[in-house]
């Protein structure tokens, strides 16, 4: 009998986990309009999104650098070194640049967003605004989430063309790709419908997921330092997981 | 103070720099919208356009005037292509449309050959002179059967 209970006292565990979330986000969506508070997103804004502009721009750049270089040594086996800016673009549009950047996000600002509210409930600082009657889920983890929703398909633009302008670094101006071939090849193979609706509609949805998770995480931590390193950890390691699982299968329903 | 509106300031910059990156993404590169003049709409009917996709360029002597915008089965299963091409051009209407490849692999394009008449296509009007795409397969497979032909 044993496993036969193991089963379902898990089964209502993740049952009950995903109520939590779903009502807590539910509640957050609900405090963030009344009130609305532009000047408290605007904060968060700039800590989430443009802080983590230069980590983007940066990796964007190199990952489209690679990109280049090992797409140029496979292509030039066929005598294709013309493809070179299709294939990159096609790769950064369609998967890494939605799935690197909310990687990077998530570890960059989503672990800072779950230990800033985690270590704001252990010292009882979102105690003294309910004192005040003002609703935290408002004041702290709206703006959190909601500049978080933002940045990501910005962030995630952002490092695409990043990555193009790697490609075409490494691609034209080292190895011997003609820059024309490089940039028309980039042109006539993408499409909005296919790829870059379907890239920013991505980042938005991992926007929407690592917002709830770091947010949930930091506002349901143990109010004391295990507790805010758990939220951390947690939302680093679940945002990750969740961003992969989820970039498969809607690139497998996407493109069906 | 001070410190607020410059604070304020980079993030509208970030938002400005972020929304131009997927403008530049959806019309540049996604072609959202054609970038070169167009609003003459021609047809054309084909028996086989190979690999001819949507966005393909439509060419006059190499040059490019516009792009194929759709790709459709008429009632008779023929391929029924249209084409948006430069709004400023004065094509004879017995111009003819032929569907090649560029290089050996490449891409296939569409390419206009003016004709000598007086009249001249007006919008929405079909090119009836057309050339089918060539079927490298089909090609192959007809030199082998007459290379066997001469053998005999």
């Amino acid at each position: 009998m044993n496993p036969v209970i193991g089963l379902g006292a898990w089964t209502v565990k993740v049952i009950g986990a995903f109520g939590r979330m779903t009502s807590f986000a539910v509640q957050t969506a609900v405090a963030s309009m009344r009130p609305f508070r532009g000047r408290r997103l605007v904060e968060e804004l700039y800590r989430i999104g443009v802080r983590s502009l230069v980590i983007i721009l940066l990796s964007g750049f190199v990952v489209g650098g690679v990109l280049g270089l090992q797409g140029y040594t496979s292509l030039a086996r066929f005598g294709a070194e013309d493809l070179l800016g299709s294939g990159v673009a096609l790769i950064l549009i369609r998967e890494l640049g939605p799935v690197v950047t909310s990687l990077l996000v998530t570890g960059r600002a989503g672990s800072s967003i779950a230990a800033g509210i985690a270590s704001m409930n252990a010292t009882e600082q979102l105690d003294g605004l309910r004192m005040m009657s003002v609703n935290p889920l408002g004041f702290v983890v709206a703006p959190n989430a909601l500049a978080m929703i933002l940045a990501m398909p910005l962030l995630s633009a952002l490092f695409i063309l990043s990555g193009l302008l790697g490609g075409y670094t490494v691609g034209s101006q080292l190895l011997g790709v003609d820059p024309g071939r490089y940039l028309t090849g980039i042109e006539t193979v993408t499409t909005f419908e296919d790829d870059v609706a379907g890239s920013l509609l991505k980042a938005l949805i991992f926007g929407v997921l690592v917002a709830l998770i770091s947010t949930y995480h930091g506002y349901t931590a143990s109010r004391n330092a295990q507790g805010v390193s758990d939220a951390t950890t947690n939302t680093v390691v679940i945002g990750s997981v969740t961003t992969l699982v989820v970039n498969y299968f809607f690139t497998a329903l996407w493109s069906s | 103070m001070t410190n607020t509106t410059i604070r304020d300031l980079v993030v509208g910059l970030f938002v400005a720099v972020g929304m131009v990156a997927i403008a530049y993404m959806s019309f540049s590169l996604g072609g959202l919208s054609y970038a070169g003049p167009g609003g003459l709409q021609i047809f054309a009917t084909f028996n086989e356009i190979g690999g001819l996709n949507k966005r393909a360029p439509v060419v006059i002597g190499g040059v490019k005037v516009g792009q194929v915008t759709r790709i459709a089965l008429d009632d008779e299963y023929y391929a029924r292509i249209e084409m948006d091409l430069d709004a400023r051009l004065n094509l004879p209407d017995d111009s003819s449309a032929a569907i090649l490849t560029r290089g050996l692999l490449g891409n296939q394009f569409i390419s206009i050959e003016p004709g000598a008449s007086e009249d001249l296509l007006e919008p929405g009007a079909e090119i009836s002179l057309t050339e089918d795409a060539v079927i490298m397969e089909r090609l192959i497979g007809r030199v082998i059967s007459n290379l066997g032909g001469d053998g005999s």
